[in-house]
C-alpha cells in the first residue's frame, strides 16, 4: 500500500527547456508530418514565433528532470507495474522553441479500489513560462499500480 | 489540409478525418521513448516485460494522446486547443494498427467565445476502444471573407 501521506507532496520543480532538435524528434516518433512542427520557416509562416511545443510534449518535463522516477521510488512503487489511466490538459498559451517552462507537480490524490489490488495516485501539474507568471497549461495525471 | 473550420459551419455529429497509422512497431516505441522522456523499460525492453509476467512490451499511453492530439491540430490550429483529456483504457500491443477519430458532440459559447466540443477515440484494428476522451476547441465565429 502506498502511504497516504504522500497526498500534498510537492515534486522539485522541472525545468524543460523547449529545444529545436527535441522536437523535431518528438515530431519525427510520432509520424508528424505538418511542416508547423519540423520547420522554423513554416510555423513562421503560420504566425508562430518559432515551432511550437505539441499539445502533449509537456509531460515530458518530469520525466526528463527525473522527478517522476524519483516519486515512484521513493514511493515504492515498481515501473513494471505502474499504468497511466488518464491525461488532461488545460492550455492557457502556446510555447515554442527557446522558451524554457517550468512545471511544479504535486501528488493531489491516492486511493485504492477492487480491496487494494489497483492503487491510483492522483498527480496536478502547473507548468509556467518563459516568466513566472505566465501560466502554460495545467496537467491532471492518474497512474495505477496494479498488484 | 482544408480550410480552417469556423462555428457556424460546423455541426454536432461532424466527424473529423480519421487519422491512421502503420502498425505499432519497436522502432517506434524506442523512439518515443528517447522523444517523450518516458524510459519505463516495460516499453522497450521484452527481457524486462517476461519478468514481469507480461508477454511483450506494449506501446506508451502517451504515444496513442500524442496521435491523437496530431488529429486534433491537423483540424484545428493548435493556439484553438482549449482542453485534451483522455482516460487510457487498453493497451497498445506491438502491431496494433491504430485508428485517431473525434467528432463534434456539444457547441456552445463560452465566455462569449464560439466552442466546440469533440469526443476523440483510439481504436485498433478489431475496433477496441484503446484511449477515449475529449477535447475542447475554440472556433472563429464565421469565415473570414476572402480578399
Amino acid at each position: 500500500m502506498i502511504d497516504t501521506r504522500w497526498i500534498g507532496h510537492e515534486l522539485a520543480p522541472s525545468v524543460l527547456p523547449i529545444e529545436r532538435t527535441r522536437l523535431r524528434f518528438f515530431a519525427k516518433a510520432t509520424g508528424q508530418t505538418d511542416p508547423i512542427y519540423l520547420e522554423r520557416a513554416a510555423a513562421r509562416a503560420a504566425g508562430h514565433a518559432d515551432i511550437p511545443a505539441p499539445p502533449t510534449f509537456l509531460f515530458a518535463a518530469d520525466y526528463d528532470s527525473g522527478a517522476f522516477y524519483r516519486l515512484f521510488s521513493d514511493m515504492g512503487v515498481p515501473l513494471a507495474n505502474l499504468l497511466h489511466a488518464e491525461q488532461g490538459f488545460t492550455y492557457h498559451r502556446l510555447v515554442y522553441v527557446g522558451d524554457t517552462v517550468t512545471v511544479r507537480t504535486r501528488v493531489a490524490d491516492i486511493y485504492s479500489k477492487k480491496g487494494g489490488a489497483l492503487e491510483f495516485i492522483c498527480l496536478a501539474s502547473r507548468v509556467t513560462g518563459p516568466h513566472d507568471d505566465q501560466l502554460v497549461a495545467e496537467l491532471h495525471t492518474v497512474l495505477v499500480w496494479r498488484h | 489540409m482544408g480550410r480552417t473550420p469556423t462555428y457556424d459551419t460546423v455541426q454536432v455529429g461532424d466527424a473529423l478525418p480519421v487519422l491512421r497509422l502503420p502498425p505499432t512497431d519497436r522502432t517506434t516505441l524506442a523512439l518515443f521513448a528517447g522523444a517523450s522522456g518516458d524510459h519505463n523499460p516495460i516499453h522497450l525492453d521484452i527481457d524486462f516485460a517476461r519478468r514481469a509476467g507480461l508477454p511483450d512490451v506494449f506501446a506508451q499511453g502517451m504515444l496513442g494522446m500524442a496521435w491523437l492530439a496530431r488529429l486534433l491540430t491537423d483540424w484545428v490550429p493548435q493556439s484553438q486547443l482549449l482542453e485534451f483529456r483522455v482516460r487510457f483504457l487498453a493497451v497498445n500491443h506491438v502491431g496494433d494498427a491504430i485508428a485517431c477519430a473525434a467528432s463534434v458532440i456539444d457547441k456552445f459559447e463560452q465566455n462569449g467565445r464560439p466552442c466546440v466540443r469533440l469526443e476523440v477515440r483510439a481504436l485498433d484494428q478489431e475496433g477496441e476502444c484503446k484511449i477515449a476522451g475529449a477535447a475542447l476547441v475554440a472556433l472563429a465565429p464565421m469565415q473570414a471573407e476572402e480578399a
